[in-house]
């Protein structure tokens, strides 16, 4: 069982990770953009962080970007979900620290797979 | 499907519809001018989050339309396109379109929406061909397509105890510094076949110049089995940029000798076969173990695990379904009951200790009171809700009759009933469309009678006395009260001879079956407006005014109660049954005497008030209220209703109260001519009369409606 940051601006889409993970047992911080989110990381472990990347406020890249300055947050894994897969989006994703990506439409089994083979 | 995942998909499709809304309303904005790149930024989200979830619950033609919109989004957003009028209304188009796919996936019959759809997206299409170079556009295929499908299967060996492959692994000493984990790739890799694996510890420094925090290992591996070059690259592709990976193909020889290549190499270091079970790597990095333990730095925890309710505060808001809240509601009723019963009985208790107990019920009225209005606020949503559907129908309409319109908004954040929002927005929307139809006048006209080219339409919304006032004025043409007269003439609504007053007129709009334009119009309907939007307003416990004056315009002010779940009422006694009438319905009440009565006529009495003669219902035998003592009405209500009036006989008014109206529908079962009840403080049922009903009813005054009293 892990804590799990999730992050996106859509209740929906929420749900849905938040949906697929507590059938893994996990706990899940749900927060609506990169401030929101920024500001649980700090007062809350954190064993994986799942970030859409167009968010207001602030977006995943930018949270993945101050996430990765936190010390305690330095070797978490953060996983980007996000529709765009095309190489550019992955850069800069990568540039900015992410671990990896997820591509919507996720299904919820194969996206509990992946984060219970990241967290190892 | 999960229902549990319905739900979700529920509150998708909700979140969509706003959505649409706030790309909607963007889109209006950017008509009027550029926008700012923020502005363009939550447009484009709006759209981006329909395509993210629409794929995700595999509504793929809403994801794949989004897609092709969301591509013209983007390169306003990113400054490569102009928006335009031409694109703008191409957008607006898409976000109709986009509407009715969502609709369409709900009651899963997409065909029409598809069908009306896919004229827009070939617009969408052409404005995107317009400009060479577009190709840029931002995301990949929205197709249900997930990329973590396999990718095509273009290297897989062949052969029956086939190949497989060689490879070997490097990491970069930085891999861990973005979360990922060799491990974790490895591991993945004896999921896919018979994995054979030996750690390169060339790199691996001394003790004393070790970096805990930085990966010194390397691997060989063998992996046997049918698995593509795809499958394969998928595991590394987070880590391309931090690791050396070489990968040749195998066939079943080679394979054989690769594997005896590696196992010679090995120096006694493990390198357990790790098939399916996925052990991989831990198995090679055995004997590494220590650095590897202390490579993978835990990361540092803060003390205690926090409690799981963080989450609720990242939002200030949640969704609760209405249902809840409406038992919550009830349950408050109850309580509001509760609290004047006991006050009532109260009252005839014994002196002592009377006052503690007046102080107690005192109290707990307070409490009750205040409890109730704010479990009622939950149900209150600010009215732009409904206002904000206007803009649009006001842009598009003012394009299609050619006018020139302002419109102006005041007090949209005057709170109502979520019901009573839901309900407005049909009239409100037939008002609007009217005042542009018949009110507001094309620029020329305007012009000619020194008016401003641009009318002005103006809603406001208020607080009046425990009422909310919504307020349609336009500054238009004003009601024609000629033509009015001729066409109530006509339609036989008023007898040839009468002339009534400038009120009277104006009120013959909300006859059914009343239409004043000359031509019918695709916008204004074929004369089943106004009296539908009356009857809408008054089945919410409201009533619509119209004030006009020729040349000058027309205002509409619309008197609604705050919620449905209360009502004002006023006690009225007819023989020893207690009733309520909604205090709104109320004009006046006045003496009855015998001597303004006139005989029977056809359909029964009439009264003269004043100089109009007001049908008479007599409640007692209306309502079968059977008494062994029959006592003469003594009194006269005048209701008003659809712009009917009627007289309503009764023995005498009590007290003036709110009361929490209770279903008789789901309690007992409908009955003609009441509208609900309540429980009043002495613990008796009391009916809620319906006006409305009556005043259509009292045609067969001779049949009772309802039993004499269920309490």
């Amino acid at each position: 069982m892990a804590r799990i940051l999730a992050v996106d601006d859509s209740p929906s889409m929420r749900q849905m990770v938040w949906f697929a993970l507590q059938r893994g047992g996990h706990e899940v911080f749900q927060a609506e953009d990169g401030v929101a989110a920024l500001g649980l990381a700090r007062q809350q472990p954190v064993d994986l962080v799942l970030s859409d990347v167009h968010m207001p406020r602030m977006d995943g890249i930018a949270l993945v970007e101050a996430l990765r300055r936190l010390p305690e947050l330095r070797y978490v894994p953060m996983l980007m979900l996000t529709t765009e897969s095309s190489a550019e989006a992955k850069q800069r994703a990568k540039a900015a620290g992410a671990t990896g990506w997820i591509v919507k439409p996720f299904d919820p089994e194969r996206l509990l797979t992946t984060i219970s083979q990241v967290l190892g | 499907m999960d229902e549990e995942l319905r739900q979700i998909l529920q509150i998708f499709l909700e979140e969509s519809s706003e959505n649409l809304d706030v790309l909607e309303q963007g889109l209006l904005r950017l008509e009027q001018g550029p926008a700012a790149g923020e502005e363009l930024n939550v447009i484009f989200r709006a759209a981006h989050s329909i395509k993210g979830g629409a794929a995700t619950f595999g509504l793929d033609p809403v994801a794949e339309f989004t897609h092709v919109m969301e591509t013209l989004l983007d390169q306003l957003r990113s400054g490569r396109r102009q928006a335009d009028a031409a694109v703008v209304r191409v957008l607006l188009q898409a976000v109709d379109a986009l509407r009715a796919l969502l609709a369409g996936a709900v009651e899963d019959d997409a065909t029409a929406a598809l069908a009306s759809a896919a004229p827009v997206r070939e617009a969408l299409e052409a404005v995107l061909a317009v400009v060479p170079g577009t190709d840029a556009a931002p995301a990949g295929p929205a197709g249900p397509a997930g990329p973590q499908a396999t990718v095509g299967d273009e290297a897989a060996p062949a052969g029956e105890d086939a190949g497989g492959w060689r490879l070997q692994f490097l990491p970069h000493p930085d891999i861990w510094q973005q979360g990922n984990d060799p491990a974790r790739i490895l591991r993945a890799l004896g999921g896919l076949g018979e994995l054979h694996l030996r750690a390169d510890l060339t790199q691996v420094p001394s003790l004393e110049a070790l970096d805990p925090a930085q990966c010194h290992l390397g691997w060989q591996g063998v992996l046997r089995g049918e698995v593509s070059q795809a499958q394969i690259e998928e595991l590394f592709d987070w880590v391309t940029e931090q690791c050396e990976l070489r990968l040749e193909a195998l066939d079943a020889t080679a394979l054989r000798s690769a594997l005896a290549e590696l196992d010679s190499s090995a120096t006694g270091e493990a390198m357990a076969p790790a098939a399916a079970t996925g052990n991989a790597a831990d198995g090679a990095a055995d004997p590494v173990g220590p650095a590897h333990e202390t490579a993978t730095p835990p990361a540092p925890r803060a003390a205690a695990a926090a409690p799981a309710s963080v989450a609720g505060r990242s939002s200030n808001f949640m969704r609760v379904s209405t249902e809840k809240i409406d038992a919550l509601l009830n349950l408050v009723g109850e309580l509001v009951i509760t609290q004047s019963m006991l006050q009532t009985f109260g009252g005839a208790l014994e002196e002592d200790g009377k006052s503690g107990m007046r102080d107690g019920l005192l109290q707990l009225e307070r409490h009750t009171r205040e409890l109730q209005e704010r479990v009622m606020q939950i149900r209150m949503l600010p009215i732009s809700f409904t206002f904000n559907r206007l803009p649009r129908l006001v842009h598009d309409l003012s394009a299609k009759l050619d006018r020139q319109v302002e419109l102006r908004f005041s007090g949209e954040h005057t709170e109502l009933d979520k019901t009573v929002l839901e309900q407005l927005a049909d009239p409100l929307v037939h008002l609007v469309r009217n005042a542009l139809d018949h009110g507001i006048e094309a620029p020329a006209v305007r012009e000619a009678k020194g008016k401003a080219p641009t009318g002005l339409l103006h809603l406001s919304a208020f607080h009046e006395a425990g009422n909310v006032i919504i307020r349609i004025s336009d500054d238009g043409n004003g009601l024609d009260g000629e033509r009015i007269l001729a066409k109530a003439r006509e339609r036989g609504l008023i007898e040839p001879q009468e002339t009534p007053d400038e009120t009277q007129l104006h009120q013959l709009i909300f006859h059914p079956g009343f239409s004043t334009a000359e031509q019918v119009s695709d916008v204004s309907g074929r004369g089943v407006g106004m009296d539908v939007v009356s009857r809408n307003i008054v089945s919410l416990g409201g009533r619509i005014e119209v004030q006009s004056s020729p040349g000058v315009g027309t205002s509409f002010t619309i008197r609604l109660p705050l919620t449905l779940a209360i009502l004002d009422g006023q006690l009225i006694r007819v023989g020893s049954q207690i009733y309520v009438v909604p205090l709104l319905a109320i004009l006046e009440t006045i003496q009855l005497r015998d001597a303004q009565l006139r005989a029977p006529v056809q359909n029964g009495e009439v009264c003269r008030v004043r100089d109009e003669y007001v049908p008479v219902v007599r409640l007692a035998r209306l309502l079968d209220c059977r008494e062994a003592q029959p006592e003469p009405a003594q009194m006269l209500m005048i209701v008003e209703s659809d712009g009917q009036r009627i007289g309503l006989a009764v023995n005498d008014l009590l007290s003036q109260q709110q009361v929490v109206i209770k279903s008789l529908q789901h309690n007992y079962r409908h009955v003609p001519g009441i509208a609900g009840a309540t429980i009043l403080g002495d613990g008796r049922v009391a009916l809620i009369l319906d006006v409305q009903a009556l005043s259509s009813l009292r045609c067969q005054p001779t049949r009772p409606l309802a039993p004499a009293a269920l309490a």
